[in-house]
């Protein structure tokens, strides 16, 4: 059953079609890679499906409600959630406090100007919770900015998973970390992924991890889907291998 | 290895700050006890403006927006009781305090609305001129706010007319006065506090680290930048209203865009990125300002040339600076 379906979504920046009449779709309880060169659309597609940018033309519909025209705080209470390329955190912030807000945020009780947030035990359990899920529970206490760059990917991903989201967004979860950090890392992400029946959406570059740890695969090329199937039809499809994979797996 | 700052939450908790403040605050009760009417006077003076600059840097240190307008919200504080005297005929301090209080939200609540949609140098320059306008009208309209010459505000009555200012005003202010503006100042510490180690004050240093991720987090920004601003504004101007018993007169340069500037720079002085540095650096710029005035016709100078040597020598601020200090001798022990 489809979670998230997108009708004939186009954005253009000037005269460049960034997304192309794209009709995408995200299953329940799937594992989804999104791939593609660099300027194929994959975080665009993203963006627009996240709330970042409008769509020109197109439909995106979440939960058979159409959230084409919803603010980012809508999708969000609906349910998607989405990490960053380059790694968006609070970093004055410590580990614990950025996983804690979230939750606040998420149970509407952001906007309490009155009570101390240290008294809502039950928000600082569940932070200490996820960080424990994510393995960053002995950084709880450093500032967000001063944990290492595999452990801030990681934190990234906690974030937005605190959202509860039906639909998670992960906009390169490996980049900018050593080849042995990146099984790791995707092993605790698909873990906590596939634990909690989330749908996932992976932007990523690395072919292993795309084959290793997605149950599709979706190729984007010029803003348009190339090719949608299992890890197996994607790697016997010779339009991806010739256009994605060749170019892709040189990198 | 990075570990959390001194100052907000949850690097010291409330209990804790409450064992360190309760004894500075007996301390500053038996100021008047001990020292001098002048010194109590002086230190009154301090208060009041710590109270502008904590909520200053409830915008600069925990928002991240930098306003060059306070002077604005100030001096709002300091004319909504001079205009009560005026045309009310009104001596009760708690209703000076309604009234300021009133009026500064009224007054924040129009410029935040202009203001909290941009940031950096766009939002100074906004704050900035938006204080210039109240300046100018407080300047121009003379028959209303006395122009250069000001409005003077006598003495008021305090805790529902329990106290009054009959007698010797000297000693009205350096004890009565200051045990009011002790207490308000204690309130207001308190309520700070809370504030910024709310939910909220979490928020609003997520926007200020990172606005985008904020929204990502489903925290909506401007709502947030506009209360944050509203509060700021109006401990401002209740510290525009307990500053002007205090002086007796205001005047249209209280508004001007220079004694922004002077907020601005207790707070950088103490230290934005601490709770306390506001506090502490207020106190300490009154004295420096004072003593600079007492000492030579070239005060600006001399406070000026002071005032770079200590930035210049602690750039993360008195508290700051002592923060570092103590926690190097807490790892040598």
């Amino acid at each position: 059953m489809s979670l998230l379906v997108t009708k004939d979504l186009v954005k253009w920046f000037g005269e460049t079609h960034a997304v192309d009449h794209v009709n995408f779709t995200v299953k329940e309880s799937e594992v989804l890679a999104l791939i593609g060169s660099n300027g194929a659309g994959k975080t665009t597609l993203v963006n627009l499906i996240s709330g970042l940018f409008r769509p020109d033309e197109g439909q995106i519909i979440f939960r058979d409600a159409d959230v084409t025209h919803q603010s980012v705080h809508g999708r969000i209470k609906a349910g998607i959630a989405r990490s960053f390329q380059l790694v968006n955190l609070f970093d004055q912030l410590t580990a614990l406090d950025n996983v804690a807000l979230t939750i606040f945020s998420r149970e509407s009780k952001i906007a309490n100007l009155v009570t101390l947030a240290a008294s809502d035990s039950a928000v600082w359990d569940e932070a200490h919770q996820i960080l424990k899920l994510f393995g960053l529970e002995p950084k709880a206490r450093m500032l967000a900015g001063g944990v290492s760059q595999g452990e801030r990917k990681l934190l990234d991903v906690a974030v937005a998973y605190a959202l509860r989201p039906k639909l998670l967004f992960l906009d390169e979860p490996t980049s900018g970390v050593s080849t042995r950090e990146k099984a790791p890392i995707m092993d605790t992400v698909t873990s906590v992924v596939r634990s909690t029946g989330i749908s996932a959406a992976i932007i990523e570059h690395d072919m292993d991890v795309v084959f290793n740890y997605s149950d599709r695969i979706v190729a984007m090329h010029q803003g348009a889907i190339l090719a949608d199937g299992t890890p197996d039809e994607i790697r016997r499809n010779e339009t991806v291998t010739t256009t994605l994979i060749g170019t892709t797996e040189t990198r | 290895m990075s570990v959390a700052p001194p100052g907000p939450r949850p690097a010291v908790s409330s209990a804790r700050a409450l064992r360190m403040a309760a004894p500075i605050a007996v301390a500053l009760a038996l100021v008047p006890l001990v020292l001098p009417p002048y010194s109590s006077i002086l230190l009154a003076y301090g208060l009041v403006m710590a109270i502008g600059a904590l909520g200053f840097n409830l915008l600069l240190g925990y928002t991240g927006l930098l306003s060059f307008g306070h002077s604005a919200y100030f001096g709002v504080g300091a004319y909504a009781v001079a205009l009560m005297v005026k045309y009310l005929k009104v001596t009760s301090m708690e209703l000076f305090l309604v009234g300021a209080i009133v009026a500064s939200i009224m007054i924040t609540a129009l410029f935040g609305v202009v203001c909290v949609r941009y940031t950096t140098i766009f939002f100074g320059i906004l704050t900035l001129a938006l204080s210039q306008v109240l300046w100018s009208l407080a300047f121009k309209f003379f028959w209303v706010t006395g122009g250069t010459d000001g409005l003077r505000v006598p003495t008021p009555s305090l805790f529902g007319g329990l106290v009054t200012g009959a007698g010797d005003k000297i000693t009205f202010m350096s004890h009565a006065y200051y045990y009011y503006v002790l207490i308000m100042f204690c309130l207001c510490v308190a309520l700070m506090w809370v504030i910024v180690n709310s939910p909220f004050g979490m928020a609003l240093q997520a926007i200020r680290d990172n606005e985008t991720r904020a929204r990502f987090v489903g925290v909506r920004i401007w709502p947030y930048r506009w209360v944050a601003f509203l509060v700021s504004g109006v401990f401002t101007g209740l510290a525009g209203a307990l500053w002007v018993p205090l002086n007796g007169l205001t005047t249209p340069d209280i508004m001007h865009w220079t004694f922004s500037g002077e907020i601005v720079f207790m707070t950088v002085l103490g230290g934005f990125r601490s709770f306390a540095g506001p506090i502490v650096g207020a106190v300490v710029f009154n004295y420096l300002k004072t003593y600079a005035v007492g000492y030579t016709v070239y005060w600006q100078l001399l406070l000026g040339v002071v005032l770079v040597a200590l930035v210049l020598s602690l750039p993360t601020g008195i508290v700051g600076t002592a923060g570092r200090l103590l926690a190097r001798f807490q790892g040598r022990s």
